[in-house]
């Protein structure tokens, strides 16, 4: 029997193969589609310290793995620059812990062609890019894990040690009992045009987008890629199930680019898309043992690029029982059990 | 007539001719119908400028990749 399967390859998934062959279990993946062709493929690959120990921990991971990623993962530790509009939102900047504060000139010297009158900005520069499919193929292959292409329909079917479910926005439809809703996000990529933006912008009002509640929201967040390429989101809509484009909600989130990065109106873009994150009440992962030999490793909404890392080395620990490099009982399954 | 400057050299332009019409060959076949994108050439510092689908102007820079 597999010491471990893990349901959904994606790169929450693949971190965890990873992190468990290294602890000398054998391990195996289920996924209908190729590994990382999901929410890991949609999403940014920003490897984002939002303030709190996981992001902060997982960050911290990702630079140490950095050196051992092959060339084509496009790791760059680009920094974040959080834009302050106003007054308001420079008290928010100062607040933010170990960042380098950017007055109104300091702002326009980093990043000349945002818009004039901002106030100034808060440079995160532990902070990075990757492209988040390459090190999922990456992290599969370090693991000599079996990828199966097989769609799952229960979980309480599969014989193992312990079974992970690692299946993102999928886990409503998996396990339709926890409190996980697909929350929609659209991007939108450039042609290259090389230096144009230095670092990851992110509007200040971005987690007010991202950690409300809003059934529909956008926020600006553009990110450089090592190509020349700009990445530009982001948007998020709650109850919608299909995979199409949504031409008013793109048309707002690319205004709003434009208000901010008005350099952006003469670029073409090439290619949008979505992609479904999944989303939990509080806005905290599910990391740990669920029922039987069942264990979760989802619920990352916009951060399971960044969190993939420290998530499997918690999740690691507890099917190991070894210690836990983070307090384990935020990310429990168990706080929305009744 | 218009004349363009393409790559430094002037070119006297019919009016009304495409950028595309009037460029050093490109590298390929193009569809000149703004599909292919093989024809992205620089237009008054704007870059990835689509040539078949650019009227000429007089006095435009252009400069080919």
């Amino acid at each position: 029997m597999t010491d471990v399967v893990i349901v959904g390859a994606g790169i929450v998934g693949a971190a965890c193969a990873y992190e468990l062959a290294q602890a000398g279990a054998t391990v195996e993946l289920l996924d209908p589609n190729i590994p990382g062709s999901g929410a890991t493929a949609a999403g940014m690959g920003h490897l984002v310290d939002l303030d709190d120990d996981l992001s902060r921990y997982s960050v911290n991971l990702w630079h140490q793995l950095a050196p051992q990623l092959p060339k084509q993962a496009e790791f760059w530790n680009c920094g974040t620059l959080w834009i302050a509009a106003n007054d308001a939102e420079m008290e928010e900047a100062r607040r933010k812990p170990g960042v380098e504060l950017l007055d109104a000139k300091q702002l326009y010297e980093a990043e000349p062609h945002l818009r004039p009158g901002l106030a100034g900005g808060a440079v995160a520069k532990g902070d990075a890019v990757v492209y988040a499919p390459v090190a999922t193929r990456w992290l599969l292959e370090q693991a000599k894990a079996k990828v199966t292409r097989r769609a799952v329909t229960s979980l309480d079917e599969i014989q193992a040690g312990a079974v992970i479910c690692a299946t993102g926005a999928m886990t409503a439809k998996l396990l339709p009992e926890l409190p996980i809703r697909p929350r929609k996000g659209h991007l939108a990529i450039t042609d290259r045009y090389p230096g144009l933006v230095q670092h990851q912008l992110v509007e200040l009002g971005y987690m007010t987008s991202a950690q409300g509640e809003s059934n529909e929201s956008v926020a600006f967040n553009v990110q450089p890629r090592p190509t020349g390429q700009l990445l530009i989101g982001s948007s998020r809509q709650y109850n919608v199930e299909t995979t199409e484009i949504d031409p008013p909600i793109l048309d707002r989130m690319l205004t709003r680019a434009f208000e901010l990065l008005p350099v952006l109106r003469d670029c073409n873009v090439i290619r949008t898309w979505t992609g479904f994150r999944a989303s939990t009440p509080d806005k905290i992962p599910l990391i740990g043992h669920l029922r039987g030999n069942l264990y979760l490793a989802t619920g990352h909404e916009g951060l399971g690029v960044t969190t993939s890392l420290g998530t499997a080395k918690i999740l690691a620990a507890e099917i190991l029982r070894r210690p836990s490099p983070l307090p384990p009982a935020p990310y429990r399954p168990e706080r929305f059990q009744t | 007539m218009p004349k363009i400057r393409c790559n430094g050299r002037e070119i006297d332009a019919p009016a009304n001719a495409t950028v595309a019409a009037l460029l050093p060959p490109l590298p390929g076949p193009l569809c000149a119908m703004g599909v292919c994108m093989g024809c992205r050439v620089t237009i008054d510092g704007r870059p990835h400028q689509l040539a078949c689908q650019t009227l000429v102007r007089d006095g435009m820079e252009v400069t080919t990749p």
